[in-house]
């Protein structure tokens, strides 16, 4: 077996800034975990504690008045989650529509809707929930204020990032007709990015349902504050029905929105 | 560099020369650069109505370029373009879209909205014309819209589609419904750059007996590219040649070989 010239080597021997980066990264991983207390010590001792934890939770409170009394918060949190989602997905779209790079509105547009949007999504739901609490008092009319403004950071941005990638073909054609660039959205861009809007809507959707079981730990309505009373109070067992019922939810939703991708969607995802 | 052959009649020397027509579109030293490469320098030439002229050239002489610098989709760095009495290098958005309402234009890819029906496609071709939400879709569209987009489509042979997703159209089919949207708004110039690039020969063969069929029926000014020089010389009147960054050739159909036209690609 001859060498050939120029064969590439396996490896490849990294440049002097590469390897500079590469070490630059351990540094910052091993000083993270440094910030964040990892020890192995308390690692090794956790699981007796964690039996006990389980021990003490098992078997969960399954008392028909604690069921009929979480599942009423359980409904709650649904309700914020959808009334949620749903309202901040339809104010997404005129969001998207000013934030999208080449559509109606100029550069300068688009990067101030870009930055607004990027500072929505950099504060966490938890906190726009604290924020809603002190501006519309206590109650999952707060929840649903922060899961709505939480979706239009997701859903504003990625809608605008859909409506950049389609296929730029149907609406050069529109445009050659001498449509207004509102007509050639409306009928071109919007159509074409309408599959990845409803995928991006759906898993909203989820997000929502997972943020909207916490929001009650500061006030914002839903089962939230059953979890944090279960603790508080060493009611371990209710504490476990209710994460059950979460877990339940969670994933009954994450099904469903799956199956109602595929329907809505089709073959051409 | 490209040579005309001898026995190639350019466009105003003919004895048997045609009668003078309105122009439709007028290029006056029109020059195109992308970055650093020039594209084309000083082209020239009219269009007169009723016309059929084939523009013809290798990849890369700047064919869709100029088509795309006539509907003023991309503007020209120098020259003038005058289609249907605008000035498309000077003219303001509204004026442009005046002038595009007028005009249709078929593409190599029929650029169909896929999610959307048959007749909702076609009746957005009238966008041009008519703005705004009852032309976005055939669900809200005026009866008279409605119609002129079945009319059309019954001239492509496909009325008995029109409530299908365009996406689930052949090829072939996809194409005839770009066509009936080009068609539907009843433009005085037609454009269409490579309009059988994507399909098989046959399939090729058929969309060009239409389009041309319907082009003749309607006295329309059609101006398309292709790079089948058999169609170039049958279906073109006239035929313009792009080589070198110049329009080396500007004669009757009638008067060509397809050894003429093949000193272009050479």
């Amino acid at each position: 077996m001859t060498d050939l010239p120029n064969t590439p080597a396996r490896i490849e021997r990294p440049s002097a800034i590469a390897f500079l980066g590469y070490a630059a990264a351990v540094v910052i991983l091993v000083w993270s975990f440094t910030g964040a207390g990892f020890s192995v010590e308390k690692v090794m001792s956790s699981p007796p504690r964690f039996a006990d934890f389980l021990d003490r939770a098992f078997p969960p409170n399954l008392e028909p008045r604690t069921l009929e009394r979480l599942s009423w918060k359980m409904l709650e949190t649904l309700q914020i989650a959808l009334a949620g989602a749903a309202l901040g997905v339809v104010l997404s779209l005129p969001v998207a529509l000013l934030a999208a790079r080449g559509l109606i509105a100029g550069a300068w547009v688009n990067q101030i809707v870009r930055t607004i949007l990027g500072f929505i999504r950099a504060v966490p739901d938890i906190a726009w929930a604290l924020i809603f609490v002190v501006a519309v008092g206590l109650g999952p009319f707060a929840g649903m204020l922060a899961i709505m403004i939480d979706t239009v950071g997701f859903c504003g941005r990625f809608f605008a990032d859909d409506m950049e990638a389609v296929d730029k073909g149907p609406a050069e054609a529109l445009t050659a007709t001498g449509a207004r660039k509102l007509d050639v959205v409306a009928c071109a861009t919007v159509p074409a990015a309408m599959p990845a809007f409803v995928s991006t809507s759906l898993y909203a959707t989820e997000k929502a349902v997972r943020s909207s079981t916490i929001l009650g730990l500061v006030g914002a309505g839903g089962i939230g504050i059953e979890l944090k009373v279960g603790f508080d109070l060493f009611d371990y067992p209710s504490a476990m029905t209710v994460i059950g019922m979460i877990a339940i939810v969670v994933i009954g939703i994450e099904q469903l929105s799956g199956w109602a991708r595929t329907k809505i969607i089709g073959e051409q995802r | 560099m490209y040579k005309p052959a001898a026995a190639v009649q350019p466009v105003g020397t003919g004895a048997a020369e045609a009668p003078v027509l309105p122009v439709d579109v007028r290029v006056t030293g029109l020059s195109k650069t992308f970055g650093e490469v020039p594209i084309f320098q000083e082209i020239s030439f009219g269009l007169s109505r009723g016309e059929a002229v084939a523009l013809v050239g290798a990849n890369g002489t700047g064919k869709s370029t100029l088509l795309r610098c006539l509907m003023g989709l991309i503007p020209a760095d120098a020259g003038k373009v005058d289609v249907l009495g605008t000035d498309v290098t000077t003219a303001n958005s509204r004026a442009l879209r005046a002038m595009r309402g007028q005009i249709g234009l078929v593409s190599q890819k029929h650029n169909l909205v896929p999610r959307l029906s048959v007749l909702s496609n076609v009746v957005q071709g009238l966008l041009g014309q008519q703005s705004g939400l009852r032309h976005w879709s055939q669900s809200f569209a005026p009866a008279a819209s409605r119609e002129a987009a079945m009319e059309a489509l019954e001239r492509v042979g496909l009325a008995h589609l029109a409530a299908r997703r365009a996406d689930r159209l052949s090829g072939g089919q996809s194409q005839r419904v770009a066509i009936a949207r080009a068609l539907v708004g009843q433009p005085k110039v037609l454009i269409a750059d490579e309009p059988t690039a994507s399909l098989d020969p046959a399939a090729g063969e058929d969309i060009m007996d239409l389009f041309f069929g319907l082009a003749k029926d309607e006295g329309v000014t059609v101006v398309f590219i292709s790079h089948n020089i058999t169609h170039a010389l049958r279906y073109g009147d006239r035929v313009l040649g792009l080589a070198g960054g110049k329009m080396p050739l500007d004669a009757r159909a009638n008067s060509l070989s397809e050894a003429d036209l093949r000193g272009l690609y050479d």
